[in-house]
């Protein structure tokens, strides 16, 4: 009798095997689309890339490579590229940290249409903000006519096709990006905390040193590191607005192709900036789980 | 000092900044919408005279109609496409016990990290091979796979906050999986879904780099045809057209913000 019942039992739980991987497979099957299309049409050409940017013609080459470092024109394009992300990225954590915390100190009503507001620039098409700093900072543009009206200047300022003119175009772009995640950590700021720490008598200024902000840094890194990943791969804007004189690691890529028809150059380019965006993401992941411990460490 | 503990002055200061950087973000938009309607080629501001002019160049254009037919056609098609398959595989990948789960949760995000140029140039060369430039199937194919990210992120949201216990009860009543998906679990993830389905389309209505290599001719979307047009010279129709993108833009917003309205009073 005992007999029959682990036979049972075991034809049972067999069933329930078979049942939990067919299961599984149903899906993992789900997936199967998604990633049909991820591997054709990224992994693939990808990796195809990767792998040009080392095969030339006559086997394993470092040429494309060695080239970025020996040719003081690959090192302008990394430095320019660097230069732009690291200011835009302080520019919008400058501008960005205060709106946030403006609308985090409104109420519901007054900060769900600043939100709006911010959110307008963000579904705006790109092109569309372009055209317009293309038209508002112009040699006789908006900005040149106010400030020459209102006497500030009596020349008009070079403000376009420019360092200065993509910096403002990336920014304008940028800070959006910044304010979502900081705004969304700020909401879920408890401010118990700050009061606790003016009531032990600590000064405004120091309970916002040292109580708010280092409770908004989660959100203030992820949206950092973000504008810093983001602004590395630009591309339109300074085609437009840096009027020829930038040239971002972006804009060497494409002409590497459109111009000289060279795919291995292009790609080393490619495999140089992905792995740099990469590197970042690394590191900062690294870092925040290193502060998560230290914090366990330390309480 | 107020009950949030921010000095009277310093409170000043940030609403003085906090209200410039919000000028920054939208006046720019703004500045466009007159523009548009100038009477002269010249980008004047405020314009000396008012009229449609620009719109008329427009409309009275077969390129800019095409462009931005081909825009919508692409866009619709690659929400048609990318929803369905970008649910498939959040749903798959929240549930799913199996081994590559954690592993496809990453790479499903791989379009947003892999740089756009590196993608473009990557589908260029391969589209080269396949006969696919300038095609709609291959502009549609495109723009679903940088899609799915968006789609996946916002679903996987979704679920996150979903009980799934809900779905397993209607299976144990006799409710196929299919069923017990489409009645139970479905409507209650609509928003993500749909909020997910936008974004396909906006990031498909907005795509720059990648139609800029795969895409040309009559094939062009407004995109493609606005960065054509902002190269060679730059007179107020593109005000126009940035108008009428502008005015689908803020649409855009108040949509999602009337579906984002049940969630904060609920």
């Amino acid at each position: 009798m005992s007999e029959g019942l682990t036979t049972s039992d075991g034809l049972n739980a067999a069933g329930i095997r078979a049942d939990a991987r067919r299961e599984r497979l149903a899906l993992a099957g789900l997936t199967a689309p998604s990633f049909l299309i991820l591997g054709t049409l990224l992994f693939i050409p990808v990796g195809w890339l990767f792998w040009l940017s080392a095969f030339g013609d006559n086997g394993f080459t470092l040429e494309n490579y060695t080239r970025m470092v020996v040719e003081p024109a690959y090192a302008l394009v990394f430095l320019t590229t660097f230069e732009l992300s690291l200011l835009v990225t302080i520019l919008a954590v400058l501008l960005g940290y205060p709106l946030s915390y403006m609308i985090a100190l409104l109420p519901p009503r007054a900060a769900s249409i600043c939100l709006t507001l911010v959110l307008i620039p963000f579904w705006t098409a790109l092109l569309v903000r372009t055209y317009a700093w293309l038209v508002l900072l112009q040699r006789h543009g908006v900005v040149n006519s106010l400030l020459m009206g209102w006497g500030v200047i009596d020349a008009p300022l070079p403000l376009v096709y420019n360092f200065t003119g993509t910096v403002i175009g990336m920014l304008h772009i940028m800070i959006p990006f910044l304010v979502l995640p900081l705004y969304a950590n700020m909401r879920a700021i408890d401010r118990d905390y700050v009061r606790a720490a003016a009531s032990l008598g600590a000064s405004p200024a120091a309970a916002f040193w040292r109580v708010y902000l280092p409770l908004s840094m989660p959100g203030l890194t992820a949206g950092t590191v973000m504008v810093f990943v983001i602004c590395l791969g630009f591309y339109i804007t300074p085609q437009f607005l840096g009027g020829g004189r930038i040239t971002t690691i972006s804009m060497k890529i494409q002409q590497n192709v459109a111009t000289y028809f060279d795919w291995g150059a292009a790609s080393s380019l490619g495999v140089v900036l992905f792995a740099i965006t990469m590197a970042v993401l690394w590191a900062v992941s690294r870092l925040a789980s290193l502060r998560r411990l230290t914090e366990v460490g330390g309480s | 000092m107020s009950e949030d503990h921010v000095p009277a002055r310093a409170r000043l200061w940030l609403f003085v900044l906090g209200g410039l950087v919000i000028a920054f973000l939208v006046v720019p938009v703004l500045i466009v919408i007159p523009i548009s309607f100038s009477n002269s080629t010249l980008l004047e501001f405020p314009p000396r005279a008012y009229s449609l002019r620009w719109y008329k160049v427009l409309l009275g254009s077969a390129e800019w109609r095409d462009a931005a037919w081909m825009s919508v056609k692409v866009a619709m098609l690659t929400m048609l496409v990318a929803t369905p398959v970008g649910t498939a595989a959040a749903y798959g990948l929240h549930v799913g016990g199996f081994r590559l789960a954690g592993v496809l949760r990453l790479l499903v995000l791989a379009p947003l990290l892999v740089p756009v140029i590196l993608t473009a140039i990557g589908i260029f060369y391969l589209y080269a091979l396949l006969g696919l430039n300038n095609t709609l199937v291959g502009l549609v194919l495109a723009h679903t796979m940088l899609a799915l990210p968006f789609v996946v992120l916002s679903v996987a949201a979704g679920l996150r906050s979903y009980d799934m216990a809900q779905e397993r009860v209607a299976r144990s009543l006799g409710a196929t999986w299919f069923r017990a998906f489409r009645s139970i679990t479905l409507p209650q993830i609509r928003l993500p879904v749909l909020s997910g389905a936008l974004l396909a389309f906006i990031s498909s209505f907005d795509e720059v780099i990648v139609a800029f290599f795969i895409s040309g001719g009559e094939m062009s979307t407004l995109p493609r045809r606005m960065f054509s047009a902002l190269r060679d010279q730059i007179e107020p129709t593109i005000a126009a057209i940035s108008t009428i993108l502008g005015v689908l833009s803020v649409a855009v917003v108040a949509v999602l913000e009337v579906m984002r309205q049940p969630n904060r009073r609920g």
